[in-house]
């Protein structure tokens, strides 16, 4: 964990109430994709927090729906804003169990850590397959970044009014070797019914401080009760009861 | 120099400034993060006699200047605690330590309080009687200065450490309170625990906490805290630590004035986990610019003339 101001450099929109921010600062704490910061905002007394979608030498980016005052706030501050973050937080995907052929699935505001993670494993030699869900058209976002990688790139959208009809589960491929998970919890559950991999799985939950000291953010697992913020958000296939 | 020091029940702090319960886990997750020898104490998760596992959640929401929570008194039970995390916190900490118990019955807060004083690594004793009592109905014990009498005198039997009291705000009467719990053998009172509170989203029309109902805490609630201290201390003899919305050193230094001896930090805490040191280093200025050199000089001191 790191505490540090970070001054904007950029907000972007990248889709239909979807944003993504770069903050220049700090970002010596993080050691794996699907870690997370959380940001003070003027006017609100909790962080709001948000996955690192990607990070480097001098600063990191965040891609966030608008759902509420907080993310709100956060799309309009101008380009210089300095801001009070906590980075470095969570344990974050581990690449090291992902053979050649993983599978990443995100849906909507779970996407974004799905990039980090997918730069990581293609930089220790793997093959990342990704699909990548949404409600509609107009909520599509970072298909293009992801075929930049190299990935094997499918968009499904509820409504079929971009790529694939249907959920994700709809449009699994065969032949990974492992999968990774981020997005609305139905989404997960029904991720983690399909697999026939062995996989990690990213989890939200409401959270007071972010760091493990207020017992908010509690998750039961097969290993008894887990912080999403600290021992999460990232979770073993293996260890997920719903 | 100043001298931050203070004494609470025959335990001097080198400061006055203590991590909540509830908000600094057991402590020693966070003695990465700074040296927690600079705290004044620490005071423990609170602690039941059977490992609980807590509210369903959401268990957290916000609110202005505030949050609301519903943990539930989650924590792995008093002998886990005893034997694992204050060990533990005593490879890293050597100051005073608080440990907070909570229970749902007579028995059960004597037992576990009974535990609590055997163990060495525990100083004192912050008996939360704001949990709902399971024989009585519901009603918090410490929502009636009988029920907090007997727990209280039950509790003083079993343990020999400072007892301190925490109270809750939820009462008509937060003065008759604590002097029952100062006749029943307290040697201090902590107060206040956090206010009855809730939030609806309006899109589902349904409470955000699972649990419905959770406790405010932070800087919405700071002059609530502050009114019952000053009325707490007007009525009893014994040490207050007094916490509610407690986020910097003017603030900590007002608690003081209200007559709290110590501060706890809860919610500031959880917004900066620094808030703790940031308070302390914020106190020797502040009492360069207010002309006073003793800290303990200032507990009680705006009482003079009312
Ligand atoms: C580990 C983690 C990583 C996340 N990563 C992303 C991301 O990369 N992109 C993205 O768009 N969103 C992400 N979220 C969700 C994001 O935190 C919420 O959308 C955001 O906090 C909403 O704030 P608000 O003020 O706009 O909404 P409001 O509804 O007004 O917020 C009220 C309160 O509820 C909390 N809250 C509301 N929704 C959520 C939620 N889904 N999860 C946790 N807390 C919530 C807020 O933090 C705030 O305390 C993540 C959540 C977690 C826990
Ligand atoms: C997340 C959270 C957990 C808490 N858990 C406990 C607890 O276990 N026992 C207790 O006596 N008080 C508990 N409290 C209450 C705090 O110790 C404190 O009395 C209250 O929050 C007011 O202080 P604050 O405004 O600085 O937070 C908790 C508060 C919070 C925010
Ligand atoms: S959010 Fe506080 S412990 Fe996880």
């Amino acid at each position: 964990m790191n505490k540090g101001i970070y001054s904007i450099e950029n907000t972007r929109q990248l889709a239909k109430n979807t944003f993504l921010t770069r903050l220049a600062g700090d970002t010596s704490a993080f050691c794996a994709p699907g870690q997370f910061i959380n940001i003070a905002l003027d006017g609100f007394f909790l962080r709001r927090p948000l996955s690192v979608c990607d990070w480097d030498g001098e600063g990191l980016t965040v891609i966030y729906k608008t759902v509420g005052k907080g993310t709100k706030a956060l799309a309009n501050l101008p380009a210089g804003t300095k801001l009070d973050v906590l980075t470095g937080l969570g344990n974050g995907f581990s690449v090291e169990t992902s053979g050649l052929r993983p599978l990443l699935i995100g849906g909507g505001a779970g996407v974004p850590p799905l990039y980090g993670l997918a730069k990581r494993l293609i930089g220790k030699g793997a093959r990342p397959v990704v699909i990548l869900g949404f409600n509609t058209a107009e909520e599509v976002f970072f298909e293009k970044e992801f075929a930049a990688l190299d990935c094997d790139v499918t968009v499904a959208t509820v409504d079929g009014s971009y790529g694939k009809k249907g959920l994700v589960t709809d449009v699994l491929p065969q032949g990974t070797t492992y999968f990774y998970a981020c997005g609305p919890e139905p989404m997960l559950k029904a991720v983690y019914d399909r697999a026939d991999t062995s996989g990690q799985l990213s989890f939200e939950r409401r959270m007071g401080c972010g760091f493990g000291a207020c017992m908010g953010c509690t998750c039961r697992t097969k290993y008894g009760a887990k912080l999403i913020c600290k021992d999460g958000p990232v979770l073993e296939k293996e260890a997920v009861v719903w | 120099m100043v001298d931050l020091s203070v004494s609470l029940g025959g335990i001097r702090l080198q400061n006055p400034v203590i991590p909540a319960s509830g908000t600094f886990g057991f402590g020693h997750e966070f003695a990465s993060y700074y040296d927690l020898n600079r705290l004044g104490a620490v005071c423990l998760k609170g602690t039941t006699l059977h490992p609980r596992f807590g509210n369903e959640t959401p268990r957290i929401a916000e609110a202005p200047a505030g949050m609301i929570n519903a943990v539930g008194l989650q924590n792995p039970g008093v002998d886990a605690v005893l034997q694992k995390e204050v060990p533990a916190l005593r490879k890293v900490y050597a100051g005073p330590v608080i440990a907070n118990i909570g229970g749902f019955s007579v028995e059960e807060y004597a037992a576990c309080c009974e535990k609590a004083d055997r163990c060495p690594g525990i100083d004192i004793i912050e008996l939360n009687i704001s949990c709902p009592n399971v024989h009585g109905g519901g009603m918090s014990f410490g929502a009636s200065a009988k029920d907090a009498e007997t727990v209280v005198k039950a509790v003083r039997k079993a343990c020999r450490k400072p007892l301190f009291v925490k109270l809750s705000p939820n009462v008509t009467d937060i003065a008759e309170i604590a002097r029952a719990c100062e006749a029943a053998g307290a040697d201090g009172i902590s107060l206040i625990n956090t206010l009855l509170a809730m939030r609806i989203d309006i899109t589902k029309r349904k409470p955000v906490l699972a649990n419905v109902t959770g406790g405010l805490s932070g800087p919405a609630v700071f002059p609530v805290a502050l009114r019952m201290v000053w009325q707490v201390y007007k009525a009893v003899n014994i040490p207050i630590m007094g916490m509610g919305g407690v986020s910097c050193a003017e603030d900590a230094v007002e608690m003081l004035l209200a007559g709290a001896t110590a501060v706890q930090v809860g919610a500031a805490g959880l917004k900066n986990p620094f808030a703790c040191l940031e308070i302390i280093d914020g106190l020797p200025p502040l009492m360069e610019k207010l002309g006073v050199t003793k800290l303990s000089d200032l507990v009680g001191a705006a009482h003079q003339s009312y």
